[in-house]
């Protein structure tokens, strides 16, 4: 088997307080393939972004990664020195943010901005960034790439400017993007636009993606897996078409079930009782026992581990334990 | 025909967005206006959820702040139960505000932190001396135990509640005046999903329980889907359609509508080939003149880009679109056979 190009293991994220230290990652592991998008789903405070902040070494002090290991294409890059990450950081992943004002620097142009960029991870002339910067502001569909490159991010709307970022994501050849809730801020119409250049792109370029959002159906329509996460633990991991339309972890299930669609005819929505707990409140045993409905007294005791089921998925719940499988029958 | 709660006719508002006037006479520049709602009407009949959907900038929310009387139209009139709302006079306003309440999208904005979350229910019941002394904390109790919360949070401030319960205090809070009508300006585009669940299956008990009216905004069509009997679609401020709920997802009349419909992710996976949607919204301040929607319409026309279209009757409501007047008007000159 090829080797993934990026591979997570038994990553945990804490952050020490004044009053014990918090977990908010734990112990999560997943690959992503050579041109695999991979959806990252789970409710805010999840660890969603948290997760992509770890791969790409931007954790907000006093955040730390804790323990476990992330491979780049074969090379451990978590405990690299700074400096070593910083030239991985852009060239060899890039980063698309949810809120592109923010992103873009409001005192230059764009053209200045990718030209930065693209020179300081590819030994290219001034004019030849220039000439790249405009052809990749096409590819991502500004009309007039040429003349507007030298625009400020502030002349673009909402939707251009997310281009832009995703250009810029781009502009080094970077092997993985990870795009953290890249259309959040973006109305239907422009979302659907954004969702499918960032889509289109990445598959000519051959770069992978790590899609992060809490949106199930941006995850439908773009991820090949998706990673269901729950208050910091990974709860499922599969084919983006087996976990929605066949969810096995209850969480999931009752996520799913909970999400008003364009078709369904049901006159309630399913409902999880409570919410997801706080990182000082996890409860021990599985995260999910006090709002599960399939609770057994296992999960109040010991953690489940994500374990292999058929069709590449993995899930993490005493119910598709082969041990007590064997012993119902 | 069930009775109207509200009526909207001909409403506008405008809002003033020139520069200072020292600027206006140097740079030689007019006055400019912003038209957030362009002469739009609609019905809302009592006991029904009617939902406006639109982009941002659409002009949702202006609606939602006139009908509550917080903003005061530049035109056109707003009918409560057969009485039109009038802006000058304070008192025919109080009378009118204790029975219609409106919830916010944002439950860490409309809760004052430093109030207990028993005042806040309780000052609505205050305002209009509805109850006094012990019955009001009473009242309190039972309002929060209506939302799914206990009588005894009404000691503790808001700052100890999760999103999903500060709405469901912010739920007891537009409650307490008894309303008939209640405004939800994106009541839950805050709250994840699985709360989002909760919180729509609570309005939904809540509505069936009282006989409440909701004027339901959001611009999440599924939310819309699930809740509303009726849905008007905004573009730029105007109503482009108006529709029964069912139908509209199936047979969708003004080409913005279609192509909102096919801008949401498909959860069902159905592999459907969807329109490309093309373009931005425009800006507000210069609209296009005709039909706004022109410069993105997949169907342009010549006329669209010089007259408003007028709004023609549809198999499921309402639409302001010239292929539909064009329509009409074919088969009102064809013979019938």
């Amino acid at each position: 088997m090829a080797t993934p190009l990026l591979s997570v293991r038994d990553l945990v994220v804490e952050f020490p307080t004044r009053r014990g230290v918090l977990r908010a990652l734990d112990k999560i592991s997943f690959d992503i393939a050579e041109g695999e998008v991979l959806g990252m789903v789970g409710e805010s405070g999840a660890g969603k972004s948290l997760t992509g902040a770890a791969i790409i070494g931007l954790l907000e002090p006093p955040g730390r990664i804790a323990g476990g290991e992330i491979w780049l294409r074969g090379e451990r890059i978590d405990n690299l020195p700074r400096e070593k990450m910083r030239r991985i950081r852009g060239r060899r992943i890039g980063m698309v943010f949810q809120d592109p004002l923010t992103s873009l620097n409001p005192l230059y142009t764009v053209a200045q901005q990718l030209i930065e960029t693209i020179r300081t991870h590819i030994d290219v002339s001034e004019k030849e960034a220039r000439k790249r910067a405009v052809a990749l502001l096409d590819r991502v569909g500004i009309p007039a790439a040429g003349r507007r490159i030298d625009d400020y991010p502030h002349h673009f709307s909402g939707g251009m400017r997310q281009r832009v970022v995703i250009a810029l994501a781009l502009a080094a050849e970077p092997e993985l993007v990870i795009a953290d809730e890249p259309t959040t801020a973006l109305d239907v119409s422009v979302q659907a636009q954004i969702i499918d250049v960032l889509k289109e792109i990445c598959a000519e370029r051959g770069a992978s993606v790590m899609l992060i959002t809490h949106d199930m159906g941006v995850i439908a329509e773009t991820a090949d897996r998706v990673a269901v996460l729950y208050a910091g633990r990974l709860a499922e991991i599969g084919p983006v078409r087996d976990v929605i339309q066949a969810a096995e972890h209850p969480y999931t299930v009752g996520l799913m079930g909970s999400i008003p669609t364009l078709t369904q005819t049901a006159e309630r929505l399913t409902q999880i009782p409570g919410a997801m707990p706080r990182l000082n409140a996890i409860p021990t045993g599985c995260a999910f026992n006090p709002r599960c409905t399939r609770v057994m007294d296992r999960c109040r005791v010991d953690r489940p581990d994500p374990a292999e089921r058929p069709g590449g998925r993995q899930v993490a719940c005493w119910l598709y334990d082969n041990a007590m499988e064997s012993a119902d029958e | 025909m069930s009775d109207v709660l509200l009526s909207v006719k001909g409403l506008t508002r405008r809002f003033d967005v020139s520069k200072p006037w020292l600027n206006r006479v140097i740079e030689r520049e007019d006055k400019q206006f912003l038209t957030a709602n362009e002469d739009v009407s609609f019905e809302i009949r009592k006991g029904e959820t009617f939902a406006l959907v639109g982009e941002s900038g659409s002009g949702k929310s202006t609606i939602a702040k006139m009908i509550v009387g917080l903003l005061e139209p530049s035109a056109g009139e707003i009918r409560f139960d057969g009485q039109v709302m009038d802006f000058n006079s304070g008192a025919a306003m109080r009378k009118l505000r204790r029975r219609f309440q409106m919830i916010f999208q944002d439950p860490f904005a409309s809760l004052n932190p430093r109030w207990r979350v028993g005042d806040i229910i309780a000052e609505p019941i205050h305002t209009f001396g509805l109850l006094t002394g012990a019955a009001v904390r009473q009242e309190v109790g039972r309002l929060l135990d209506l939302v799914g919360l206990s009588a005894a949070d009404a000691a503790r401030f808001p700052h100890e509640f999760s999103g999903g319960q500060r709405q469901r205090i912010a739920i007891a809070r537009a409650l307490s005046s008894r309303p008939e009508f209640i405004v939800c300006d994106e009541p839950t585009s805050a709250l994840d999903v699985s709360v989002q669940a909760q919180i729509l299956n609570l309005m939904r008990d809540l509505q069936d329980e009282f006989g409440l009216t909701y004027l339901l905004i959001s611009h999440d069509l599924s939310v819309v889907r699930h809740m509303a009997n009726r849905i008007g679609v905004l573009y730029l401020g105007r109503l482009v359609e108006i529709a029964d709920s069912k139908r509209l997802f199936v047979e969708p009349q003004h080409p913005y509508t279609r192509m909102l419909l096919d801008a949401v992710p498909d959860l069902a996976l159905s592999g459907r080939r969807r329109t490309p949607v093309t373009g931005e919204i425009p800006n507000p301040i210069n609209p296009p003149p005709g039909c706004a929607f022109h410069p993105r319409c997949p169907h342009v026309m010549d006329i669209c880009r010089q007259i408003v279209p007028p709004p023609v009757t549809t198999v499921s409501g309402e639409a302001a679109c010239h292929l539909l007047t064009e329509d009409e008007k074919r088969r009102a000159s064809e013979p019938v056979a």
